[in-house]
């Protein structure tokens, strides 16, 4: 009995010293909000391994962040937003960044963020009009926002009518929650702007059934379909639309409902489907490179590997790279490679990823250039769009990076922003 | 005809054609309720790890593979590039038949006139151990499934109703997808071959008794652990049709399991012991979600009636029905 005692002693002993360390060395903690469970993990499995992936290789290939290590503890949360924010709980000590990879826990983190002191950064998602720096000091949504996402899917749809929607019908199908949400007041004011008609179809989590919806298109007869999804819904929705014939050019996901998964299930059907993008597809950069390289080949890849190149993986790849870039930038900034939250707030707000600096990261052509500023933490607001090739079963970027309409969605950022601010009692920056 | 009448029939049948499938599911829930009183919360997660399996023996995939990587080092992902259909859903009736045999062996054995309580929980910890059991074998990614079920809109339905509206009226015929169609057919059979077995074979007449009366079919040599592997096993392999469908529909993933809340307001319709009930309570589930959605959620803001409107339907049928339309009257006597 004794002897048991003492072993089980040494062990915890042992456990409890060797996580000590761990956190010893590793400097940066980079706490990662997963969801490798439950219904949402096809796509979020892919999108942690690209962050795993790229953190591994930057420990590997250059030592850490200046020498300093990255730690990635994940934290499951099944897309769940209550369970996002305990984990945001229990790791926001010493963290650096949150991703919440999702815009429901975003728009809970927010204020809990901004009253501890740490950075969020929502890419390409979360609350748009956190793009306004001014007010939201440590919310990130760079490089390109939903409501610049919306007007850019009207823009393509503009240049296919040789700029005349005029009442031209455009259906919204939604995933029916905040992220889901988000692009229905940009539309409603671009419907105003260019004289189109706006259709609203919200669909449930998680969208498993939507026969009701696909029928109201057919009989509705939109020019264009827009979506808004996530998880399953991408799938039924694809596969719904390709089984009423629908044309899958005239239908443009978020660049949330571009993935693989989405499209692969329809087969055929899902041929000439579209979505923006922020990010290109393939694995053929320098990044791929070195993390076949230094992670891959000892073994090390996270999950099977089996992601690698994928549209969600090579997202992941982006966000963790931006995520290092401001630790970069915040060690130049202060001086030091042991930077605190505050100072790594500072690196994100001053990230500058020119196309030169993209090539040195090993992301050349990867992404549009952005920069963050103290006004824009939203970035450059460029998107593209890329039509899938069932045949070939793959992604092909069919128009060049485009801007929103910016007089609207900056007009719509202030707005909101300012309204926040008041409710907020936030008293603007940047002056 | 009004294209707007059409139109309605059109609803009124993609609505029956959706019953079909809630049915799908709702069937496995009525046979295990009916032969042991335990109302199976991991009915849904059993269709997914039917669809899973299916797919993992067509593909040749290795179970467990990850795991067996990261403990041993090794790369294994696939024994074998593809397996004929056909040798696939006979591995899976199978592993489901095993699997109800090891449900039997480890769960059910146990807990023997316990409450039903205890035993709907220990369906829903089932419902949780399946799924990541399954996750671990399989692997969470979205698997195409396709058993050589036609899917799509019916060009034949659209080209033979398109002349039925007035002339001159913008109308382009009827839809139904076609894996719909099979759904219904197969689930037509499905429904003949339990009803003949139940009445016909010495096993179903055996696994009525049980359904009975417990103690009386124990009193007469009917052995109940059997016809708990038996009536397990065809839930089982009723999930694994009802994870065909819609694996083929939405492709393979976690969701799928979610289907299963889809089949309670079925069953609360239709009664939790009759598989006639299980059938017309998916039909009016169907047909009452699509014609809510259609024509009543314009006016509601947040929209999205199609999945919760089957539980008002589900609640209004509780305060008048609560054994449901086809389900035992509960007569206690004082």
């Amino acid at each position: 009995m004794r002897i048991k005692q003492l072993l089980i002693g040494i062990t915890a002993s042992v456990i409890a010293i060797s996580s000590y360390v761990e956190i010893a060395v590793a400097d940066l903690k980079f706490p990662m909000l997963v969801y490798r469970t439950g219904a949402y993990a096809p796509n979020g499995i892919p999108n942690a391994d690209g962050f795993v992936d790229y953190y591994k290789m930057i420990n590997a290939r250059d030592g850490g962040i200046g020498g300093e290590k990255i730690l990635h503890p994940e934290c499951e949360t099944g897309y769940k937003t209550q369970v996002g924010v305990e984990c945001y709980e229990k790791n926001k000590k010493d963290a650096m960044v949150f991703q919440p990879m999702s815009t429901g826990i975003t728009y809970q983190l927010i204020p809990k963020a901004t009253a501890d002191g740490v950075t969020v950064y929502s890419t390409g998602y979360g609350r748009t009009s956190a793009a306004n720096g001014k007010v939201f000091k440590w919310i990130f949504n760079a490089p390109v926002t939903y409501w610049d996402g919306a007007s850019i899917a009207v823009r393509h749809i503009l240049k296919q009518n040789l700029g005349n929607i005029r009442g031209k019908k455009i259906a919204l199908v939604y995933h029916n929650s905040a992220y889901g949400k988000e692009p229905i007041r940009t539309l409603q004011t671009l419907s105003k702007k260019h004289g189109f008609k706006l259709m609203l179809l919200p669909v449930d989590h998680p969208g498993q059934e939507q026969k009701a919806t696909w029928l109201k298109i057919r009989k509705a007869r939109p020019d264009n379909v827009l979506m808004w999804g996530w998880g399953v819904m991408n799938q039924v929705a694809v596969k719904s639309a390709a089984s009423i014939k629908f044309p899958m050019d005239k239908f443009i996901g978020i660049w949330w409902s571009g993935s693989e998964n989405d499209v692969l299930p329809a087969g055929q059907g899902a041929h000439g489907y579209k979505s923006l993008t922020f990010n290109a597809p393939g694995d053929s950069y320098q990044v791929h490179k070195d993390i076949k390289k230094y992670v891959h080949d000892k073994g090390e890849a996270s999950g099977d590997g089996s992601h690698f190149g994928t549209v969600l993986y090579n997202r992941g790849l982006f966000q963790a790279m931006v995520q290092v870039e401001a630790a970069v930038v915040a060690q130049k900034i202060h001086g030091t490679s042991k930077i605190t939250p505050a100072m790594y707030r500072d690196g994100m707000e001053a990230v500058n990823l020119s196309a030169a600096r993209m090539e040195e990261l090993g992301f050349k052509d990867f992404a549009p250039p952005f920069k963050n500023t103290c006004e824009n933490h939203g970035g450059s607001g460029l998107a593209a769009v890329q039509q899938w090739d069932a045949k070939a079963k793959k992604w092909n970027m069919i128009t060049e990076y485009m801007y929103g309409d910016s007089d609207v969605v900056q007009k719509l950022i202030a707005e909101d922003s300012s309204k926040y601010a008041a409710e907020q009692k936030i008293a603007e920056r940047c002056n | 005809m009004s294209v707007d009448l059409l139109n309605f029939i059109e609803t009124v049948l993609n609505g029956l054609m959706s019953g079909v499938m809630y049915s799908l599911v709702a069937l496995g829930f009525v046979l295990i309720f009916k032969a042991s009183g335990v109302f199976n919360f991991a009915q849904g997660v059993f269709a997914l790890f039917a669809a899973l399996t299916l797919v993992g023996y067509q593909t040749g995939q290795v179970p467990f593979a990850h795991l067996i990587n990261e403990l041993f080092g090794t790369n294994y992902h696939n024994w074998y590039a593809s397996m004929p259909n056909f040798l696939a859903i006979i591995l899976t009736m199978i592993t489901m038949i095993a699997l109800a045999w090891i449900i039997e062996r480890l769960v059910l054995k146990h807990l023997v006139n316990q409450d039903p309580i205890i035993l709907f929980m220990a369906t829903i910890g089932l419902a949780f151990v399946l799924e990541g059991v399954g996750d671990l074998m399989w692997g969470s990614d979205v698997k195409v499934l396709d058993v050589g079920i036609p899917s799509g809109g019916s060009t034949w339905l659209e080209e033979a109703t398109i002349g039925l509206a007035a002339e001159g009226s913008d109308y382009y015929g009827m839809y139904i997808d076609v894996l719909n169609v099979w759904a219904t057919v197969i689930a037509v059979i499905l429904v003949i071959t339990l009803a003949l077995f139940s009445q016909y074979t010495k096993t179903g007449r055996a696994l009525r008794a049980v359904a009975d009366d417990h103690q009386a079919a124990l009193s007469v040599g009917i052995s109940l652990r059997t016809i708990w592997i038996l009536v397990w096993a065809i839930s089982g392999f009723i999930a694994m049709v009802a994870g065909i469908m819609w694996g083929t529909e939405s492709g393979v993933q976690f969701s799928l399991s979610l289907i299963a809340l889809k089949a309670l307001p079925v069953l609360i319709l239709g009664g939790f012991t009759s598989i006639p009930g299980a059938i017309i309570g998916g039909l009016l589930i169907g047909v009452g979600e699509k014609l809510a959605e259609i024509y009543i959620g314009g006016y509601f803001e947040t929209g999205a009636l199609e999945n919760w409107f089957a539980y008002v339907m589900a609640l209004v049928f509780l305060l008048f029905r609560p054994q449901g339309l086809f389900g035992d009257k509960i007569i206690e006597r004082v």
